[in-house]
């Protein structure tokens, strides 16, 4: 079989592998490297909060913020969508989830947490794999109404043997769907490795299964992810369907809060991917160019714990949910029976 | 007035629905050239085209979670699942995903989707062609479930549901299917979920089903007016939304009861249609409710199906045993 390198533009030392050119100027690169701090550094504070018991579980995407800045960055909110697994954080607010709505949601504040309208964005999918079938049904039905947009859909190396995986992407290459399938290969799914969840040599080779192009990307290089996701947007809008990306990064993290990856995570691989820091890969590469340095990284710290600090606030601010908020939205007529045990609840208050 | 039996009404409502809303679509496994395993979709593919009459490939969990994302961008899919024992292959997305996706998106979303599903025996079909598991999806809060029993309510009941903006399982009776004509009329009309139906009205005993039971019920009402017994039939229509006033009326005005389903007996719906009149109707009850169903056992070769279903005779039986009480 033949296997070609995965795409990578800047090597883990931050320089230019020989012969690649930078997918995006400094001022572009900037921008995406305050993406990748900004979701680094609200892991860390919900992680926070959850110790101190403020925040329910939260899964953290510490080490794979090159993929998730590269693959939103090419997307055009306004006309295209997203359709989330739950790893992608600051691609929702890239596409216009305000980030407090985002913390309200994760803080159980009910419709605070809404998808504002006009957002072109589904909600994050834990049921892993079912969101795929949901993208595809979406691209397919962008394309039948010719309107412009493509979908971006979010998948893992895990949930890449769930069925419905393989059903989207057969669906979705059959229709020549406008879709990109964005595969965030961090290794782990919970404490299954990736060796045992396929015996493929990379994800992307299915691609071929299903008749429509598979690539592989250094999942760690924003620059490659980026080149990579905006070759398969293009593509998907020239009306020449699907792509599978896999991105091959690295879980820095736990799986979720109440995970602990010192039973079954060898300490040597672990401390091997800390090397491949994907924010850096760029501060260095920004570093030799001049254009970072201890005192931007202050500053740049300091605008994220701004916009934190406000999104926290506003999270918490806004009203808590009440009991008879389980019967919301289930319907648009609700049975008979529903309201009569709506009603019910209401009278017995909080117990 | 015309004839039309259930695949005619059926037939018609699609006909008469894609071309009053351009956003309705028909997608599932030979439903296009072929126009269905049952032909229920004869002719829309060569009158509305290829996009809005997909055959699809073949995987149910696709059909369904593509038309969720497809109702998301403005369609109204129709999906077809040939037999509804398949929709165990679909059973997280109908169930968990379509039926929770309002809720799940705090009402930013809703899933405009109708799941058309034969079901049902009698009719000599391959192993998991005839499972009566509409049950399932009663315990998947957001669906609604709709068994019509004849060709009026077939078309008024297929309009409803392609209507509504949730998400709606529509069983249609497979043995029913040519079994008869009866007045299906032109043109637009609908009949609203939530309100069962007194198909027949007597004294002495009520026979609640739904679906292709409500045929079967109605024969045995027959046979038991042979020996003095009236019976009324009572068509539920719908198990979501159920009608509990229209049940606890049919059953009080009788005292007694006796359901019939095609689903096997324990955690059948008629289970909920007893534990409903237990807590509405208990003073009532001049007898213990009787239950007519299949047995807790998988559904077998056609060469036992008769014996496996409720049987005019099991029915016939378990009426006089209620009345007698």
């Amino acid at each position: 079989m033949c296997v070609p390198e995965q795409l990578r533009i800047l090597d883990a030392g931050g320089a230019l592998v020989p012969g690649a050119r930078p997918s995006m100027d400094e001022e572009f690169l900037l921008e995406a490297l305050r993406w990748m701090f900004l979701s680094r550094m609200f892991d860390e504070r919900a992680t926070g909060m959850q110790r101190q018991g403020r925040w329910g579980t939260y899964s953290p995407v510490t080490g794979q913020e090159a993929s998730v800045v590269g693959s939103m960055l090419p997307l055009e909110p306004e006309r295209d969508w997203l359709v989330p697994q739950y790893r992608e954080l600051v691609a929702y607010v890239h596409h216009g989830y305000p980030l407090e709505r985002i913390t309200a949601n994760y803080l159980g504040k009910g419709m605070a947490g809404r998808i504002p309208d006009g957002v072109n964005l589904l909600p994050p999918q834990v049921a892993l794999a079912a969101q795929l079938q949901h993208a595809t049904g979406l691209a397919w039905g962008l394309k039948l109404q010719r309107q412009p947009g493509v979908v971006m859909t979010y998948i893992g190396d895990g949930g890449s043997s769930e069925g419905d995986f393989h059903e989207a992407l057969n669906l979705a290459g059959v229709l020549k769907a406008p879709i990109v399938f964005f595969m965030q290969n961090n290794q782990w799914a919970i404490s299954t490795p990736r060796r045992l969840q396929s015996a493929a040599p990379g994800f992307w080779l299915r691609a071929a299964g299903y008749g429509f192009p598979g690539v592989e990307v250094d999942g760690n290089d924003v620059l490659a992810v980026y080149a990579a996701a905006g070759k398969a947007v293009e593509r998907a809008r020239a009306g020449e369907g699907p792509t599978l990306i896999e991105a091959v990064t690295y879980r820095m993290s736990f799986h979720n809060t109440t995970d602990d990856p010192s039973r079954y995570r060898d300490s040597a691989e672990y401390e091997e991917a800390g090397r491949r820091d994907p924010i850096a890969r760029v501060t260095a590469y920004l570093g030799a160019l001049g254009m970072w340095d201890e005192r931007r990284e202050r500053q740049m710290r300091e605008s994220v714990t701004a916009e934190i600090d406000d999104a926290v606030q506003k999270a918490l601010a806004f009203p808590v949910v009440r009991p008879e908020n389980v019967f919301d939205n289930v319907y648009e007529r609700p049975p008979d029976r529903v309201l009569r045990q709506r009603a019910q609840a209401v009278g017995r208050g909080r117990d | 007035m015309p004839q039309r039996n259930i695949i005619e009404a059926i037939n018609n409502a699609l006909d008469e629905e894609m071309d009053r809303d351009p956003r309705v679509m028909v997608l599932g496994l030979d439903v296009g050239k072929l126009g269905g395993v049952f032909r229920t979709t004869t002719g829309l593919q060569e009158k509305y085209g290829t996009d809005r009459v997909v055959d699809t490939p073949l995987a149910e969990a696709s059909i369904i979670g593509a038309s969720l994302g497809l109702a998301i961008s403005g369609l109204v899919p129709v999906a077809e699942i040939q037999f509804l024992g398949f929709t165990a292959q679909a059973f997280h997305q109908i169930g968990p995903q379509l039926g929770k996706y309002r809720q799940r998106s705090r009402g930013r979303y809703h899933c405009q989707v109708t799941i058309r599903a034969p079901f049902g025996g009698g009719i000599k079909s391959p192993e998991f062609h005839s499972d009566a598991v509409e049950a399932q999806f009663v315990q998947t809060p957001g669906i609604k479930i709709v068994m019509p029993a004849n060709p009026y309510d077939a078309k008024g009941m297929l309009l409803e549901a392609i209507r509504d903006p949730d998400p709606v399982l529509f069983c249609e009776p497979d043995r029913l299917y040519r079994l008869g004509r009866a007045e299906v009329p032109d043109g637009d009309y609908t009949v609203p979920f939530g309100k069962s139906q007194l198909v027949r009205e007597g004294e002495h005993v009520t026979l609640v089903a739904w679906s292709a039971a409500v045929e079967l019920c109605g024969r045995a009402a027959d046979k038991l007016a042979e020996e003095g017994v009236t019976a009324s039939v009572l068509d539920l229509r719908t198990l979501v939304p159920l009608d509990v006033e229209g049940l606890v009326k049919a059953v009080a005005k009788t005292g007694r009861c006796v359901v019939v389903h095609e689903a096997p007996l324990t955690a059948g719906f008629g289970a909920e249609v007893v534990a409903t009149l237990v807590e509405e109707a208990f003073y009532d009850l001049d007898a213990p409710i009787a239950r007519v169903a299949s047995y807790d056992v998988p559904y077998p070769s056609g060469a036992l199906e008769q014996w496996y279903l409720p049987s005019l005779d099991r029915v016939v039986a378990a009426a006089r045993k209620t009345v007698a009480a």
